[in-house]
């Protein structure tokens, strides 16, 4: 990664630029506090098949007598002891979390490192070549970022219908335009720098140009967007889910445990809905954290 | 000036005619209506005569031009689940789904603007910090995530608010409206404030960024050395400058927050337009979907190219850079 040539005063000169990031992340407390959020959360998500109590979609090891029990009630059957209660399916609420943030996390963290790398091509392809391909790539970006992101959403999954794969692509369709806008802007500055001039002196091929010189130097401000951007795609995919028209009912989400729990929130069953809401309210507040510092310790003017 | 406005109304000719093409062909000409509109036991020669009938059998291009002309004609077609002509079903909705997007905005621009301004008069004090902080969950978490939460606290927890449903309506000119009853407002307060709350959040960056701009400006300092009262400088020097770009923002924000409210709307069983494209997505009521989509883009395209020539109008630097 490449990073403003500058060391601050305080920090030894054998120190490499990203141990400097890495120190420059560690000072703030908050941010600290959001990645270790983070890590709470997508560890077991990504460990759940193996340390979840029970899996929630076996429906052999459900047992139908201990549906809608309240948090921290034993199952007679099952021996276990559900910590955050059991759904109207008798499923623990603790595993369907877990499988659920699975499911969240691989939808985003896909179709955000997707619409990165095709946002991030055009973008850079526009700035480089200028002319009419800008223009034209550029006007198609200002009219999708004019329609609202749940719309365009809603369009692409009418027309594509439902499941994980058409999520996913929904997604990219909505995000792509943000990393394209934002590589173009940065890479507007980046193309008059002098190592650009000197890679076309040197009569460099334009993939060679744009991919191994201009994209590292453009990464910055676009990895700052793509962490901000999780917390988008997380957000959007649960909304998406919750409205029924997302991920399959074989595949839930958290944006859809929390729908499934909703008829039963009136009857004061609580916990089948506000246990994945407040695990989706932590994993979105917990990236906003970690991207907020990030944007503050990547941004060149500041690390002076 | 009129080039630009020449060249924006062609631009948005083509945006509402590429968009009616993605839309015809993504949902008019995958699947085969016919399968949902007869029984199964129905013969070949029965499908054939409901395919001339609803015109199938013609050229893509011919369906395509019969659909836009139909559509400009506000025919959308009627329908699969009640029969009713697609439009109407819709224009139905409105009034619901414009006051509830309405009462969301005043809230959003009577508490965002306040907190916004004040949060740019001095950006350290802690009350600021909090101002900030809070924005920035108001508009990261989902909105239908806010939406359950106030049901909780309110509906399930206290109890003193109803989480569903229209309240009492009154007609007036013909159009049913909730806003001048109390079990309307009763109704109508969770909703709105959900949809509040997240337009609210964006108001506040918005004025507080432009608040931190225009302090600095030499008038500011002026209106200062004069030795006029603070709360003058407010009102008139500031406020009348830092208006420009709330006023568009919350011009755009109307737009969103139109279409926004299908996930407000979902979560409160508001009968609204976006409730009505959500359950006619699920049931595949095509025709409802066609013309809610249209209607949307074709609204939204207008009310961008409203703004932006308002905007011109507005603030002549602007109209400067557009020249350039």
């Amino acid at each position: 990664m490449n990073t403003p040539m500058t060391v601050s005063s305080t920090a030894p000169a054998e120190e490499s630029p990203f141990r400097r990031l890495l120190m420059q992340f560690a000072e703030n407390r908050l941010a600290l506090v959001g990645l270790a959020l983070l890590l709470l959360l997508a560890v077991p998500a990504i460990l759940a098949p193996w340390i979840a109590p029970q899996n929630p979609y076996d429906i052999g090891s459900l047992d139908i007598l201990d549906s809608q029990m309240p948090p921290g009630s034993m199952g007679e059957m099952t021996g276990i002891t559900y910590w955050l209660g059991t759904d109207s399916q008798a499923r623990d609420v603790l595993s369907a979390v877990l499988f659920g943030m699975r499911t969240s996390l691989l939808v985003a963290f896909v179709s955000v490192s997707a619409s990165l790398l095709i946002g991030a091509t055009v973008g850079l392809c526009a700035a480089y070549f200028g002319g009419w391909l800008d223009a034209l790539l550029m006007r198609i970006v200002d009219i999708q970022l004019s329609f609202p992101a749940i719309l365009v959403a809603l369009i692409m999954l009418s027309i594509l219908g439902q499941g994980l794969d058409k999520v996913i692509v929904a997604l990219i369709v909505v995000q792509w335009a943000y990393f394209a806008r934002t590589a173009r802007g940065t890479a507007l500055v980046e193309r008059n720098r002098e190592y650009i001039l000197a890679a076309r002196c040197l009569s460099l091929g334009w993939r060679r140009i744009i991919f191994r010189h201009l994209l590292p130097n453009c990464l910055p401000p676009l990895i700052v967007i793509a962490t901000i951007d999780l917390a988008h795609a997380i957000a959007l995919e649960a909304t998406l889910s919750f409205l029924g028209v997302g991920v399959p009912v074989t595949q839930p989400s958290l944006g859809m445990l929390i729908a499934n729990g909703f008829e039963f929130m009136l009857s004061g069953h609580y916990w089948i809905s506000v246990f994945p809401g407040i695990a989706l309210a932590l994993a979105i507040i917990g990236i906003n954290l970690v991207g907020d510092h990030l944007r503050d310790v990547l941004n060149p003017r500041n690390a002076q | 000036m009129p080039v630009f406005i020449i060249n924006r109304l062609l631009q948005a000719i083509g945006v509402i005619l590429v968009m009616s093409v993605l839309v015809f062909v993504g949902l008019y000409l995958i699947g085969d209506p016919t399968s949902m509109l007869v029984s199964p036991e129905a013969t070949e020669i029965e499908r054939q005569a409901l395919r001339k009938a609803l015109g199938l059998d013609q050229s893509i291009w011919i369906q395509y031009l019969t659909f836009l002309g139909n559509a400009a004609h506000g025919d959308f077609g009627r329908s699969f689940l009640t029969g009713q002509p697609a439009l109407q079903l819709i224009v139905e909705r409105m009034p619901a789904t414009v006051e509830l997007v309405v009462v969301a905005m005043t809230f959003a621009l009577v508490v965002g603007v306040p907190l916004g301004i004040l949060a740019g008069l001095r950006p350290k004090a802690p009350s600021s910090k909090a101002i900030m902080t809070g924005s920035i969950l108001g508009f990261s978490l989902p909105n239908f995530w806010i939406g359950l939460m106030l049901i909780m606290l309110f509906a399930v927890y206290l109890g003193v608010l109803p989480a569903s449903a229209r309240g009492e309506t009154v007609n007036i000119g013909g159009v049913a409206l909730s806003i001048f009853t109390l079990d309307g407002w009763q109704h109508l307060a969770l909703p709105a404030l959900t949809l509040g709350m997240a337009k609210a959040a964006l108001i506040i960056r918005v004025t507080r960024a432009a608040t931190r701009e225009v302090l600095p400006m030499d008038y500011i300092k002026f209106a200062r050395a004069k030795g006029l009262r603070p709360s003058r400088i407010l009102k008139v020097h500031l406020l009348k400058n830092i208006l420009i770009p709330i006023v568009t923002v919350a011009g755009l924000e109307f737009g969103q927050a139109i279409a926004f409210a299908v996930v407000t709307e979902s979560v409160f069983s508001w009968p609204g337009m976006g409730k009505l494209l959500i359950d006619s997505i699920i049931t595949l009521d095509r025709p409802v979907v066609v013309a809610y989509l249209i209607m949307m883009v074709f609204f939204l395209v207008i009310l961008n190219l409203v703004i932006d020539i308002l905007y011109i109008a507005i603030d002549p630097s602007a109209g400067e850079k557009v020249r350039d």
